[in-house]
C-alpha cells in the first residue's frame, strides 16, 4: 500500500499531538495539579493514529480508560481537553466527565469510558445505526486485551459479526491488565484467536508501526464500508507509565530490561528515521513540527488554568435531556436539593 | 365506534410502537425473540412483517449488547426501542444501563442525548420463580438519568410508551406480565401521557392508596369493598416513579391525612420507603397516622402458587392495611 507523503505526515503529527498532550498532563498529575485519575497512552501512540488516519471525520470511534489518544487522534482540541482534565467549566465535558469521559461526539467520539470493556457494545449500536441511515459510516471499537477477558467485549463481537455490522474491532494489546500481565489472565498469546470464534478476520499487527497500522485500519475500514462486515486488528503495543498516573506506586511489575526494549522501538521516533531516511522528511522539518505543536500545549495548559471551574449550580444540570415533547424534569421534593 | 374500541394492555404497547414506528423512521425495536416470532409475551406481534427485519431485529441473546445496541444507536441519532425479555434479565445488562444508558449525557457535559427506550416485563403471579418475576423498579429510580414507567392499564400504556419513545433519555418501560391480558378502551388515535404525572385512578376522602401496576388494581378492588363499610379510598397511581409525582401524593396525603403504599416489590428498600419519607417530609402535620408500606417479604419469590399467593400483596392485603390505618386514631393538640 502507498501512503503519501501527506498521510505520513498526518499520521506523525497524530502521534506527536498524542504524546505531547500525554507528556504534559503526566507532569501536570506529577505536580498535584490533575484531580483524579490519569491513564496515559505514551508508547501506544501509533495505534490511535494508525486507526483514526484511516477514518472520515464522520466515523464514530468508541474508546477505553485509556482514552485522551483516541480523542486527540481523531481531532479532538487540546484547549477543550485540558481543562477538561483540570475539571475547569471549559472543558469538553464542562468539568463533569474528566480524563476517563473525555469525549466530543461532533467528531465522532463516543466517549472514554470508565469501565473496562463497555465501550464495544456501543461501537456496535453506532455501527448499527451506520448502517441504517446508510451513509456510509463506519464505527471502530477501541479496547485493551484485559477487555476482551469481560462479557461485554463477547456480547459485542459476537452481535456485530450476527448482524453483520460495518464495524472494525482495534485491539491495543499492550501486555497487561493494570498490573497483570496477560499470560497471567488468559490462555492464549494473540487476542486475534478470539476473532475467527466469531467469524469475523482478524490481524496481528506492529502495534509501534504507524504504517503498518494505518495499513491494517485501511483494509479493514474498505471492508467494512460497503458492507463487507467486521474484523477484528491485534495491535502489539506497549505503554510506557504505569496503569494510572507515572510512578509504578514502588512496586515492581515489569522488568526494567522489557521496558527499555519497547521504548527503542519508539513508535514516533523509528517513524521520523523511516520517514528522514526515506527522503520523506528532513529533522528539521520534524523539529518544526514539535516545536509548533509544543507550543499548542503550551496554550492549552494556559487556557486551562484560566478558564474558570464550574458553579455549583451546575450540578442537577445535563442529568436529563429536556424531552421532545414534555416538561418532565427530575421531581426533588424535600430539600429541594 | 372507534371510541369503545378495546385493546389488551400488551396490544397497546404494541399500538404504541407501531405508530412511533410509522411516525419516525429513527425508531427501530431490537431484543430477543421479537422478530418474526413477536416477543414471549407477544407484544411485538406484526411488527417486523409490517416494518422489516431492518427495523425490528432478532438479537442473540445478549443483554449487554442489547442495550448496548441502544446506547450505541441512540447517541449517534436513532430512537431505539430495545427489550430485555424478563425484567430480571436487566442485572445482566446493568452496566450498559446504570454506568451508560444513564450517565452518558452528564458524564459528556451535556453533549449527548440517549432517545432510547428499555423495554422489559416485571412482576410475579406466573409461578416463574425467583428469576423471571422480580419487581426491580427501585433498583433503576435510585440512578439518575433513567426514568421508570409502570403502567397500571391498557389506555395508560399506549400513552406512556408513545411518551416513552418521545422522551430524549432512557426510559424503563416496565410491562406488568400479569396485565397483559387486561382489555380496556383505547383510543386509537396516538396520545401522550407526559412521564412524571400521577393519576387519580378513584377520588376518596378517608385514605390515600399510592399503587401502580398490578397493585394499582388491586386496590381498586379492595377500595370497592372498603366502599360498603364506608371507608372512601383515594388511589393515586404515580405511573411514571422516576420522576415521581410527589405533588399529587402529598396533597392527597394532605387531604385525607392517611396514606397506605402498595407496591408487588419486597418492602424493604423499596419505593414505598421513598415515597412515605417524602410524604413524612412535606406533610407531616397533616398525618393521623404513620404511612402504611405493603410489599413483598424479604425473600427471593417463591415458584409454588401455594408460597408465591401468599408473597404477592393482592386486594385482601391492601384490605387489611386500609382497616388498620382506619383504626389509628392521633390525638391532635
Amino acid at each position: 500500500m502507498e501512503i503519501s507523503t501527506t498521510k505520513q505526515f498526518d499520521l506523525h503529527r497524530r502521534m506527536v499531538r498524542i504524546r505531547l498532550f500525554e507528556e504534559a498532563a503526566g507532569r501536570l498529575a506529577e505536580a498535584n495539579r490533575l484531580p483524579g485519575f490519569l491513564h496515559l497512552y505514551v508508547g501506544e501512540e501509533a495505534v490511535a493514529s494508525g486507526v483514526c488516519g484511516a477514518l472520515n471525520d464522520d466515523d464514530h470511534i468508541t474508546s477505553t480508560h485509556r482514552g485522551h489518544g483516541h480523542l486527540v487522534a481523531k481531532g479532538g482540541d487540546f484547549n477543550r481537553m485540558m481543562a477538561e482534565l483540570m475539571g475547569k467549566a471549559t472543558g469538553y465535558c464542562k468539568g463533569k466527565g474528566g480524563s476517563m469521559h473525555i469525549s466530543d461526539t461532533s467528531l465522532g467520539m463516543l466517549g472514554a469510558n470508565g469501565i473496562v470493556g463497555a465501550g464495544s457494545p456501543i461501537a456496535v449500536g453506532a455501527a448499527f445505526a451506520n448502517r441504517y441511515r446508510g451513509r456510509g459510516q463506519v464505527a471502530v471499537a477501541f479496547f485493551g486485551d484485559g477487555s476482551t477477558n469481560i462479557g461485554a467485549f463477547h456480547e459485542a463481537a459476537n452481535m456485530a459479526c450476527a448482524l453483520h455490522l460495518p464495524i472494525v474491532f482495534a485491539c491495543e494489546n499492550n501486555e497487561y491488565g493494570e498490573f497483570t500481565p496477560r499470560h497471567k489472565t488468559m490462555a492464549i498469546t494473540d487476542i486475534v484467536d478470539r476473532a475467527a470464534g466469531y467469524g469475523m478476520p482478524g490481524v496481528i499487527v506492529d502495534g509501534m508501526d504507524v504504517i503498518a497500522v494505518h495499513e491494517a485500519a485501511v483494509e479493514a475500514v474498505e471492508r467494512a464500508r460497503p458492507g463487507g462486515g467486521p474484523s477484528l486488528i491485534e495491535a502489539k503495543t506497549y505503554r510506557y507509565y504505569n496503569h494510572h498516573g507515572i510512578q509504578n506506586l514502588g512496586l515492581k511489575y515489569r522488568p526494567d530490561e522489557e521496558v527499555a526494549a519497547w521504548k527503542q522501538r519508539d513508535p514516533i521516533f523509528t517513524f521520523e528515521d523511516r520517514m528522514i531516511e526515506n527522503g520523506v522528511a528532513t529533522r528539521e522539518k520534524v523539529d518544526e513540527i514539535w516545536a509548533e505543536l509544543k507550543q499548542d500545549i503550551e496554550t492549552a495548559i494556559q487556557f486551562a488554568d484560566d478558564s474558570p471551574y464550574p458553579t455549583p449550580d451546575q450540578i442537577m444540570v445535563d442529568v436529563y435531556t429536556k424531552s421532545s415533547t414534555s416538561s418532565t424534569s427530575s421531581t426533588t421534593v424535600g430539600t429541594k436539593s | 365506534m372507534s371510541d369503545e374500541r378495546k385493546l389488551s394492555y400488551g396490544q397497546a404497547f404494541n399500538e404504541a410502537v407501531s405508530q412511533m414506528m410509522e411516525a419516525d423512521p429513527d425508531v427501530f425495536c431490537a431484543g430477543e425473540d421479537i422478530g418474526a416470532f413477536g416477543g414471549v409475551f407477544g407484544t411485538f406481534l406484526g411488527l417486523q412483517a409490517k416494518f422489516g427485519e431492518h427495523r425490528v431485529v432478532d438479537t442473540p441473546i445478549s443483554e449487554q449488547a442489547i442495550v448496548g445496541l441502544g446506547v450505541g444507536a441512540s447517541v449517534t441519532g436513532l430512537r431505539p426501542i430495545v427489550d430485555l425479555m424478563f425484567m430480571d434479565f436487566i442485572c445482566v445488562a446493568l452496566d450498559q444501563i446504570v454506568n451508560q444508558a444513564a450517565k452518558l449525557k452528564y458524564m459528556f457535559g451535556g453533549e449527548a442525548s440517549l432517545p432510547m427506550t428499555i423495554t422489559t416485563a416485571g412482576g410475579g403471579g406466573l409461578s416463574a420463580a425467583a428469576q423471571h418475576s422480580q419487581s426491580l423498579e427501585a433498583l433503576l429510580c435510585h440512578i439518575p438519568g433513567l426514568k421508570v414507567v409502570m403502567p397500571s392499564n391498557p389506555y395508560d400504556m399506549k400513552g406512556l410508551m408513545i411518551s416513552c419513545i418521545k422522551d430524549n433519555n432512557p426510559p424503563v418501560m416496565i410491562k406488568h406480565k400479569r396485565l397483559l391480558g387486561m382489555s380496556a378502551v383505547v383510543p386509537t388515535e396516538a396520545y401522550e401521557i407526559p412521564l412524571g404525572k400521577g393519576n387519580v385512578l378513584r377520588p376518596g376522602t378517608d385514605v390515600t392508596i399510592v399503587a401502580y401496576a398490578r397493585m394499582a388494581n388491586e386496590a381498586l378492588i379492595a377500595a370497592t369493598e372498603l366502599a360498603k363499610e364506608g371507608i372512601e379510598c383515594e388511589i393515586i397511581d404515580p405511573r411514571t416513579l422516576q420522576p415521581l409525582d410527589t405533588d399529587l401524593i402529598v396533597d392527597s396525603a394532605k387531604k385525607t391525612n392517611r396514606v397506605v403504599v402498595v407496591h408487588e416489590a419486597v418492602r424493604f428498600g423499596g419505593l414505598g420507603g421513598e415515597i412515605a419519607s417524602q410524604i413524612q417530609e412535606l406533610a407531616f402535620d397533616y398525618l393521623d397516622a404513620p404511612v402504611t408500606r405493603i410489599g413483598a417479604p424479604f425473600s427471593p419469590v417463591p415458584f409454588s402458587p401455594a408460597l408465591e399467593q401468599h408473597y404477592i400483596p393482592d386486594a385482601k392485603t391492601i384490605l387489611t392495611g386500609v382497616r388498620e390505618i382506619m383504626q389509628r386514631n392521633v390525638i391532635r393538640g
